[in-house]
């Protein structure tokens, strides 16, 4: 699948990111996701051995890939990828709640909740002036803009040690982050 | 809570959410397909955004919006004023985002209840708000006629930080009545406010956005990425790190702020931050480091050529720090064996901290919650002035974060004043309930004796009854005696592991259900203001509005109230704000846009008195920084030394209790709780559930695995939990993050994970203190 040509993505710059997880409840409220539903999620990772130890944390929801693996391997057609802006929308009406797509994403971003019996995921806040996750950060570390723009801001990386291979689906995402977790 | 009550709250929670049609209010089918962005795009049709707080016991107070459609609030949202650089947004964190959850939660209590089973047992039966202030009023008549007011204590409470606040109220009311047993000190920040006084006369510190004007940043176990010390303390952090300061953080934990923020992690043992900082002094002494003129002109004590007359050569702090008062040279060296820390480490930031200038040393609470904490506050003043920061812009006065004297001026219920002069340090309180009149000025009180021992509690949106106070095993052993205090009285959201003690059990109404305005002790210059917004569920109720109907049946009812609702005494404190504050908002203003903020300032503590010290000397009996106490040395005590000494911690890495039990066991803040608010919320237990922090060193010589249920225990208690095996802890420490809801099972052993049920109730030496920190536990798989 061609990347769209104004592909949207997110910029999060993980040297500021404070694992405050406010990011994640705000989307949790937005989406009124309940408990065991994450559409957004903070991860930590540590490294080194002591004292020389470091860790850093990643904010994701979806990265809205340029090669969707949801979108690939739905087989009730609930996802599409926008053609103008590139963001991978997911129609709960259409979902069947089999849960291949919680199998195919390598980054965990749909979420399926048992009770429900669909899955949900980030949409980008469609409707909203601007996505929750970003107007919440106390650390202003969320951004959403252009994908060519936030790939050629300085230190924009998406090779990270503790992420799948970018190869896999080409997310539309790029983080700021120390360099011990740089791939 | 344990993992299974969890899960039924859980459940019941969505009956509830299914009961009430609140779910599913947030995205429905037919938005998804909406254009992003859309420009302007604001709440939809029929719905109503108000201003609202989060107004729990944090250095912030959050600005937050609810979006209400239909009488349900269907979203959270936070301040969208206009986000500048000089002027941020004051954005909530977390749990201000998650107030819907805390709403909803069903275990809400419902109705006013009486006790029936055994005092602690947590049987209640319900009663009519009629019936509960009769009792109340007839027993507290009985209780001060018996026993005098000194008997009736109202407990320290941070559980609603409101203007109107339940505990404010009671001594309203006690004052009306002859008063009631006072209390000093907090459990936050007890070593650093009793002893900032004698140091430098008061106590206060820089505002975060000083921070900018820093080339070196030292974090003492400073976690503002957790405890929130302001709205914004951390993104002027962040804002200061990348402007090219360096920061240091020096904790036993890689907590959020050191993983995101330092250059460099020095992980000390805890109650050891004295002697790092002593070792610094030496550096700064012996590499000529110091700045002399800044000590001879604003310090005395520093060095015997500018001690107070005739106390005896050698008691300087010079003369300790290189050993000619004890024979002990306190070197980089003679610091690592104490604080674990290397001594070219300890080098290193006394040298960058004698030659970067300015530098600000920041401390955390955290330190002086520990067996000496008096120390550690004294010895970073101390290291301040020996390198020329105190009052300076990027400086900093390095004695303690927290309550800086810059607000706004608001006030809040008048409480009047207390006929009773008697006071007792607030963590003596269970000691005041066996022993109160035996207790003496060695125990910290002031204008004692006690008349009587305690017999009567309020405790009023507090937790600290049981949950929050040291030895938990202690407390409820005496509360559980009847015969000691007769009367407890406690309002709450939830049945906290205090209410289940009490004999009088009320619904509270919550800070969506009243209106109310919070102001942050940070002293971050903005007030914000909640309205209500929903009405309180079942009979819950304002503790304003119960007290008003036990004062009426005491017949001081109009005295209480002077005819006014909680909302009329809201009016007249922002009437009385706008007296004193020409630009303070009228009541309708501040109501619709729910906050007051004046520009943040780069203020900087003790400013004047550097600036002018003929026209500001410090309040102190010198005028000056006393880095050598006349007051404290006349004491004559060696755990009260006249200079900042390092003091080694009963309980702590050097005690011989060591051998039975090896681990340091600190009790840290937790971002998904604020002390013990929040334990109950769903949303906040899956962010971050409750756990223990060890190191893989110490989990691998126990057979412990990540993620492993563990027990944790001393001679006071045992508490299970689960493990988190991280790097990002010293080896030889545990931590347990505090505010985990005390629930026993039939054994004892507290199987939510309180780490209270492991401290001790020994006071620290001057301040009679909280050290709770200070504890020696072992762990073992269960």
């Amino acid at each position: 699948m061609a990347a769209a040509p104004a592909q949207i993505g997110f910029f999060v710059d993980a040297t500021r990111c404070i694992n405050c997880k406010t990011c994640e409840i705000a989307c949790k409220d937005f989406n009124d996701a309940p408990v065991g539903r994450r559409i957004r999620k903070v991860r930590s990772f540590e490294g080194g051995e002591f004292p020389a130890v470091f860790a850093y944390n990643l904010s994701m929801s979806c990265n809205h890939c340029e090669q969707p693996a949801c979108v690939e391997g739905c087989p009730a057609g609930a996802y599409s990828k926008r053609a103008a802006d590139g963001i991978v929308v997911h129609d709960p009406e259409k979902c069947i709640g089999c849960r291949y797509c919680t199998w195919l994403c390598p980054y965990g971003a749909p979420q399926y909740d048992a009770r429900e019996g669909r899955v949900r995921k980030c949409n980008l806040c469609a409707g909203e002036a601007t996505p929750v996750c970003v107007a919440a950060c106390p650390m202003r570390a969320i951004e959403v803009g252009p994908l060519a723009e936030i790939a050629a801001r300085p230190g924009s990386t998406i090779a990270l040690r503790d992420l799948p291979s970018p190869q896999l689906t080409g997310p539309s995402i790029r983080y700021r982050v120390r360099k011990e977790a740089r791939a | 809570m344990s993992t299974n009550e969890h899960d039924r709250a859980l459940v019941d929670r969505r009956l509830f959410l299914k009961l009430s049609g609140a779910a599913g209010a947030g995205v429905a089918a037919g938005e998804i397909l909406g254009r992003w962005p859309l420009a302007g795009a604001a709440a939809g049709s029929g719905v109503r955004v108000v201003a609202v707080a989060c107004n729990h016991n944090c250095g912030g107070r959050c600005h937050l919006k609810a979006h209400i459609q239909d009488g349900v609030i269907t979203r959270i949202t936070t301040d969208d004023s206009p986000d500048t650089a000089g002027r941020p947004q004051l954005r909530a964190c977390l749990k201000g985002r998650a107030l819907r959850s805390r709403l909803r939660n069903p275990a809400r209590l419902r109705y006013p209840m009486k006790r029936v089973g055994q005092r602690g047992e947590g049987k209640f039966q319900r009663i009519s708000w009629d019936q509960a202030t009769e009792f109340i009023a007839a027993k507290l008549k009985r209780v001060v006629e018996q026993h005098g007011p000194s008997s009736v204590y109202i407990q320290y409470a941070t559980g609603d930080c409101g203007a109107i606040s339940g505990h404010a109220a009671a001594q309203r009311l006690m004052n009306l009545m002859g008063g009631y047993l006072a209390r000093y000190n907090s459990y936050s920040s007890a070593c650093l406010s009793y002893v900032a006084p004698f140091v430098t006369g008061y106590r206060d510190t820089n505002s975060y956005q000083t921070l900018a004007h820093s080339k070196l940043i030292i974090l003492n176990g400073f976690n503002p990425a957790e405890t929130i010390f302001e709205t914004n303390s951390n993104y002027y952090l962040a804002r200061a790190r990348e402007a090219g300061a360096r920061v240091v953080v020096i904790d036993p934990r890689l907590t959020e702020t050191a993983a995101t923020f330092a250059d460099e992690w020095l992980p000390l043992r805890p109650t050891t931050d004295a002697a790092l900082f002593v070792a610094m002094a030496h550096v700064l002494i012996t590499e000529k480091l110091c700045n002399r003129e800044f000590l001879d002109k604003y310090t005395i004590g520093f060095d015997e050529a500018h001690m107070p007359a005739g106390v005896p050569a050698g008691n300087s702090f010079e003369s300790y720090v290189l050993g000619r008062s004890d024979g002990v040279e306190k070197t980089p060296e003679w610091a690592a064996e104490i604080t674990g820390i290397e001594a070219h480490a300890i080098r290193n930031l006394a040298r960058a901290y004698g030659t970067l200038h300015p530098a600000q040393l920041l401390q955390g609470l955290g330190p002086q919650r520990h067996a000496h904490g008096e120390e550690s506050v004294r010895a970073g003043i101390a290291l301040a002035c020996m390198t020329g920061n105190l009052g300076v812009l990027g400086g900093g006065w390095g004695g303690g974060e927290g309550g800086r004297r810059l607000e706004i001026p608001i006030g809040g219920l008048p409480t009047g004043t207390n006929p009773v002069k008697t006071r007792i340090p607030v963590f003596l309180w269970t000691d005041a309930i066996v022993r109160g009149t035996e207790m003496t000025a060695g125990d910290g009180v002031e204008n004692g004796p006690l008349a009587s021992n305690i017999k009567f509690i309020f405790n009023l949106g507090s937790n600290t009854l049981v949950n929050q106070h040291a030895d938990v095993n202690r407390t409820v052993r005496i509360l559980r005696d009847e015969g000691l205090v007769e009367c407890i009285v406690v309002s709450d959201h939830f049945l906290t592991p205090s209410a289940r003690f009490a004999d009088i059990l009320l619904p509270a109404d919550n800070s969506l259900e009243r209106a109310d305005i919070g102001v942050p002790w940070s002293g971050e210059r903005y007030i914000v203001f909640g309205n209500k917004v929903v009405e309180p569920p079942f009979e819950c109720k304002h503790d304003y509005w119960w007290l008003s109907r036990v004062a009426e049946r005491l017949g001081i009812g109009e005295a209480f109230t002077q005819g006014k609702t909680e909302e009329q005494w809201l009016e007249q404190i922002v009437g009385d704000a706008r007296q004193r504050d020409p630009g303070f908002p009228s009541y309708e203003e501040l109501r619709e846009r729910g906050f007051y903020r004046q520009d943040p300032e780069e203020y900087v503590a003790f400013e004047k008195e550097i600036r002018d010290p003929a026209g500001h000397p410090f309040p102190t009996p010198s005028g000056k920084v006393e880095i050598f106490s006349r007051t404290l040395y006349q004491r004559n005590r060696a755990d009260i030394p006249g200079v900042p000494h390092y003091l080694a911690a009963w309980e702590g890495p050097q005690d011989e209790l060591s051998r039975r039990y090896p681990l340091q066991c600190i009790g840290p803040h937790y971002k998904r709780r604020t002390h013990s608010t929040w334990d109950e919320d769903a949303w906040m237990e899956e962010a971050d559930p409750q756990q223990m922090w060890i190191s893989p060193r110490d989990a691998a010589a126990r057979g412990i695995a990540n993620g492993d249920r563990v027990k944790a225990f001393n001679d006071r208690g045992a508490l299970l939990t689960r493990a988190r095996v991280t790097r990002r802890i010293r080896p030889g420490v545990v931590a347990i993050p505090q505010g985990a809801w005390y629930t026993p099972g039939k054994d004892g052993v507290c199987r939510r994970g309180c780490v209270n049920v492991l401290t001790s109730q020994q006071a620290t030496p001057l301040a009679h203190g909280n050290a709770q920190h200070t504890i020696l536990v072992e762990v073992k798989k269960v």
